[in-house]
This record gives C-alpha cells, structure tokens and sequence, in this order.
C-alpha cells in the first residue's frame, strides 16, 4: 500500500481509538460468558430454607438433613457433651469461633449454637469438603478423644461444637449455617434468626 | 523449501495449485528429516497421537449415548455397559485410554528429562507439550466427574475446594466453577461441555504447536547433538533419515506393541485392580455420604500425595500448583552444557533417578491413608520426603548446572552408531 502523504498521526490516533473502544467492547461482552457460570436462579431457589421438626429428637441423636445441596447436621446434645466444651480449649485451633465467616454472630459462643443444647452444623470438613463422621463416644477415634466429629479423608478432627483441632489439615471449624427457631419445635436451616434473645 | 518443485499434473496438481497439499506432506512428513538415531524412548510421541485420535473417537461415540444429567448419568453409563452393542468396548477404550494417555505422557516426558530434549533452542515444544499435559489434567479430571459415581463425585468436591483455599475470592471462585453451592447437576452439565469439546478442541491446537515447533527447530535425539550441523551439499543433514518411511514404519512398530498392551488390559483387567477403574465408582453419587476413603486416579497421585504432606490448607495447595509450574521453567532450571544424559556428570543421572522414585513413591503414597505405616514411617512422613526429593531435584539441577559443578563427557561431533 502507498503510504505517502498518510496522516500518520491522525492513523495513529484512529488506531489506538479503535483498540481502545473495541477492547471495552470485547471486555464488555466477556461478563456474560462469566456471568453465565454463577449459580441460576432456580438453582438459588432450590436453596432456599429448609424447616426441621426436633421434638422428637432424643438427647445425644443426630440428624441428617440437607439444604442447598450440603448435608446438614442437627445434634442434639447430652449435658456430658457441653461439658467437655470447657476442656478442649488448649487442644484447638479457633476455641472462641474468631473466623467470622464460619458461623452467625448469634453462634459465636461457646456452645457454638443458639440454644445449648441443639447443635446445628454444615457437615463439611472444611479442609476439603469431605463429610465427617460423628464419633460420640469417648476414646473412639484416639485415647484421649472426649467426642466429636473425625474427617475420614485426611484425619481432620473437631469437637462437639465443631471446632478443629490443632494439628490437623483442616483449618477452620465447622461452618454454623444461617438458622432459628420460628417455634420450640422447629429449627429453620438457610434463614436467618430473628427472634431476638433466644439464646 | 523444496527444491526443483516437481509440478505434477492431474488431480494432485489441480489440489496443489489451490492447496499446499504435497508441500506439507513433504516439510512434515517425507522430507522431515529426523536424526538416525532414535531409539526405544522415542515411540510415546506417536502412541500419544494415536490415543488422541481414539480418545476422541471413542468419546464421540459414547455422547451419543451418555446423559449428563445427574438422575440419568450414572445410568446411561450402565446402559452403555450392558445394552448398548459394543458399548462395553468403547467405555472401556476411553476410560482406560486416559489412563493409557497419562502412562504415555509421563514416558514421553521423561525422555526429555533424559536426552534434554526440552533444552534450548526446544523451550517452546516442552512449554507447548506441558500445556499439553496441564490441558490433559483438566480434562481427565472432567471425564472423571461424567460417570457420576462415588469417587467421580467425591474427587470433583475435593479438587474444586482447593480453589477454596484461595484468600478472599476462594469461596466465590468455587462457586462460580461449580455452579451450584456444592456439587451438582449444574456442574455436571458444565464439565460435560467442557470435557467434550472445549478442551479437546485446545488440546487438537496445543498438539499442532507441539508439533509445528518440533519441525521447526528439529528433532533431538539419544546423543542430544544438533544433526543440522552437518548437511550434505542438499542440505539435508547426514544424520538425518526422512520421517517417512523410516519413523513411520518404526512408529507403526510402536503402535502395534501399544495396541497388543492396550487390548490385553481391555479385555484382562480392566479395572487393574483399582487403580484404572475404582471400587467407590461402582456406586451411584451420594453427596450425603463421604467414602471412607478418597483417592484420585493413579496419574494425579503424586501430586495429591504432595498436597496431603503440608499440614496446611493453603500450603498445600500452593505446593501443588508449584509442582506442576515448575516443571514448566525445566528449560531454564538446567544449564548444563550437555544434553544428552549419556555425557552428563553423575550429579544428574542420580538426581533423575531419585527424581522418578520420589514421583513413583509420591504416587503410591497418594493411593494410601495418610495414616498408614509403612517400615516405621506414616506416609504422610514419607509424603513429606517424597515432596522434599521432588523439588529437591529442580534446587539441586540449578545449583549443579548454575555453578558449573557438572564434569560432563566429550560429546560426539555426530551421532554415535551404537
């Protein structure tokens, strides 16, 4: 091409012009290519909350239920396991459930829970992402075990709060999920608690 | 290039005069000259072409029966084994053929390591060849979430959540991969569309690469000395025979010996015991329910094996990314002033040996419980030397060959007739 009298600045100009404006574009146009991946709408409403009746629970059972596709636990737990809440401290990573993100501030106590007595937990490991087995009795997984939950994957052991051991791959404990008692018999899993003061 | 073009006429002439038909047949087949000298190590280049080629055949046949959705993939998968003529055979071919895949990738790698293949002015084939390998990982592990058993379920929630362990955007990433807040349905479409036909698409390219980079620079070969130094007034280099016939009937050779291994694992052993096809995927997924134990397929075993050692989420994770990355600087990692491991200084001949071992036993360690005792040792203990041996390598071939401690032999002007 004959490129003699060209403007080359004025070239110059339209060229960067167009890369400029074209790569907006094609920027533009690769947000819903990576939007397209998120979770969909029915998939968000197949997560919505799911009701669990506990008056028939008995002291020391654990329930299976699932929300958003992950399996939930509800435990019901004896006076014998709280105690041994106390004792673990020393033995644990996060004893007073720092790590915001792994429960609700309504769980961030020491019980890790709403009421006492009922534990409800995403059932997790969160080293990566196998269930755990619920391990109550004493001695059962290591001499010193006073009860918890043992990730058969990689070793990861919690208490019965769920909280994670030291030494252990996992490095946060359990995930508390969003949840209430819209009434004495019922906990709610995927909403939030807003009856004030239940704790 | 070629000299004289002898035009000829007729229907090869009237596709020459529109498409470089004979032109390419001659840059990359008859007259690529390849060195005289190759041996054994040099047939897993073509087997790998091969299994492609079949891996993609024998996966367009299974689409046409498969269902990627979650109540109906496990299934059609049955289906396919039981009802479908021949369905057996063609589920058979493609699910051992990934493992055939692997086992011919990491040979085919290793001659590099032996001959430096991958040493200038060949950086480019190994990088093109490691995509290669990083693009076959994705693309197994996606296959393997398709037949949506146990292990198939269990293994994509634990290699998706090691994008969890990524600080501050870890757990949006993992959903936006997933599609779903575990997995499920969603991600099982997803990886079905990906495994079918994006990644085999960037694999079909990547291979071309590996391939046109080769014919550029030329082949190396067992003496690892440069064949183009020496030409005959043709130009064509004295060590040199032209691909075809000579390499295409010698990779036939290969293919055949291939195909009598591949056959017999098929129609023998086609599990082998666990490690090509495993237990827990002989049942349906259950997202409520963990195996009681989780172990990948045996080629990602090493590096699983590594992420087990660091007692760390983030760690972990971060040590295996870096061992598969770093392989990906080799090239430059190694300095040393010769190729071939026939003329290299004993450093490096015990160093690629304790290399293979630590992979091999980092491989076995992946399979087992990391709680596991083997002569006094946990194999998370082991793991732990394993991992140390496996970077060790890349420290030690940097100091060896950055400070010149390496005593290499005299390498031949030309390849040795041996």
């Amino acid at each position: 091409m004959k490129q003699d009298g060209a403007d080359q600045s004025r070239r110059r100009f339209l060229t960067g012009a167009a890369t400029v404006v074209g790569g907006t574009g094609l920027a533009i146009t690769a947000v819903p290519f990576i939007k397209y991946w998120l979770p969909s709408e029915r998939t968000k409403a197949a997560g919505a909350p799911i009701e669990v009746d506990i008056s028939k629970m008995e002291p020391g059972q654990l329930l299976n239920e699932e929300w958003r596709g992950k399996p939930i636990w509800i435990l019901r737990r004896t006076d014998g396991m709280l105690n041994t809440l106390p004792k673990m401290n020393d033995r644990l990573r996060d004893p007073q459930s720092k790590v915001e993100s792994q429960q609700p501030p309504y769980a961030q106590n020491l019980h890790r829970s709403i009421k006492a007595e009922y534990l409800v937990l995403v059932a997790i490991c969160t080293h990566l992402g196998c269930v755990p087995l619920y391990k109550p009795e004493a001695g059962s997984v290591t001499d010193d075990w006073l009860g918890g939950f043992f990730c058969p994957c990689h070793g990861s052991k919690y208490d019965l709060a769920g909280r994670v051991f030291q030494g252990v791959p996992a490095p946060l404990n359990l995930e508390v999920p969003p949840y209430g008692y819209p009434d004495e018999h019922t906990i709610v899993v995927g909403e939030h608690n807003t009856e004030k003061g239940a704790a | 290039m070629s000299n004289g073009t002898t035009k000829s006429n007729g229907f090869l002439g009237w596709v020459d005069a529109r498409f470089p038909l004979t032109k390419m047949w001659k840059e990359h087949v008859s007259e690529y000259y390849a060195p005289k000298n190759f041996n054994f190590w040099y047939f897993f280049g073509s087997i790998a072409l091969l299994i492609l080629v079949l891996q993609i055949l024998t996966g367009i046949w299974l689409t046409m029966n498969y269902k990627p959705a979650s109540n109906m993939a496990f299934s059609s998968v049955e289906y396919i084994m039981r009802d479908v003529h021949w369905g057996w055979l063609i589920r058979y071919m493609h699910a051992i053929g990934a493992s055939m895949f692997f086992a011919v990738v990491y040979l085919h790698m290793f001659r590099a390591l032996l001959y430096g293949s991958h040493r200038k002015p060949r950086e480019l084939i190994w990088i093109f060849g490691m995509l290669i390998y990083l693009t076959l990982m994705a693309e197994a592990f996606m296959g393997y979430l398709l037949p949506w058993g146990q292990m198939s379920y269990w293994g994509a929630q634990v290699i998706t959540s090691l994008f969890g362990a990524i600080p501050g955007i870890g757990n949006d990433l993992m959903t936006w991969i997933r599609g779903d807040y575990n997995i499920s349905d969603v991600t099982l479409n997803r990886f079905f569309a990906l495994h079918v036909i994006a990644l085999p698409l960037a694999l079909v390219f990547l291979v071309v690469a590996h391939l046109l980079a080769l014919h550029e620079v030329g082949s190396n070969n067992p003496d690892g000395v440069e064949i183009k130094k020496h030409k005959d007034s043709n130009g064509i280099p004295l060590d040199g025979v032209p691909f075809h016939p000579y390499y295409t009937v010698k990779d036939l050779f290969g293919v055949g010996c291939f195909m009598v291994v591949f056959a017999i694992i098929i129609f023998y052993i086609p599990a082998m015991g666990g490690l090509f096809l495993e237990a827990p995927n002989f049942q349906p997924a259950d997202p409520l329910q963990t195996p009681a134990h989780i172990a990948p397929v045996w080629y990602f075993t090493p590096f699983y094996a590594i992420l087990r050692a660091i007692p760390n989420k983030l760690g972990g994770v971060m040590s295996l990314g870096a061992a598969i990355v770093i392989l990906f600087f080799l090239p430059w990692i190694d300095r040393g002033k010769v190729r071939s491991i026939r003329y290299r200084g004993l450093g490096y001949k015990v160093a690629l040996a304790i290399f293979v071992l630590a992979f091999i036993g980092l491989g076995f360690l992946g399979m087992q419980r990391p709680s596991d005792v083997f002569f006094g040792l946990s194999a998370k203990s082991w793991a732990q030397i394993g991992t140390l041996c496996y970077f060790g390598f890349f420290i030690f071939v940097w100091v060896y060959t950055f400070f010149r401690l390496e005593k290499t032999k005299p390498v031949p002007e030309r390849v040795s007739d041996k």
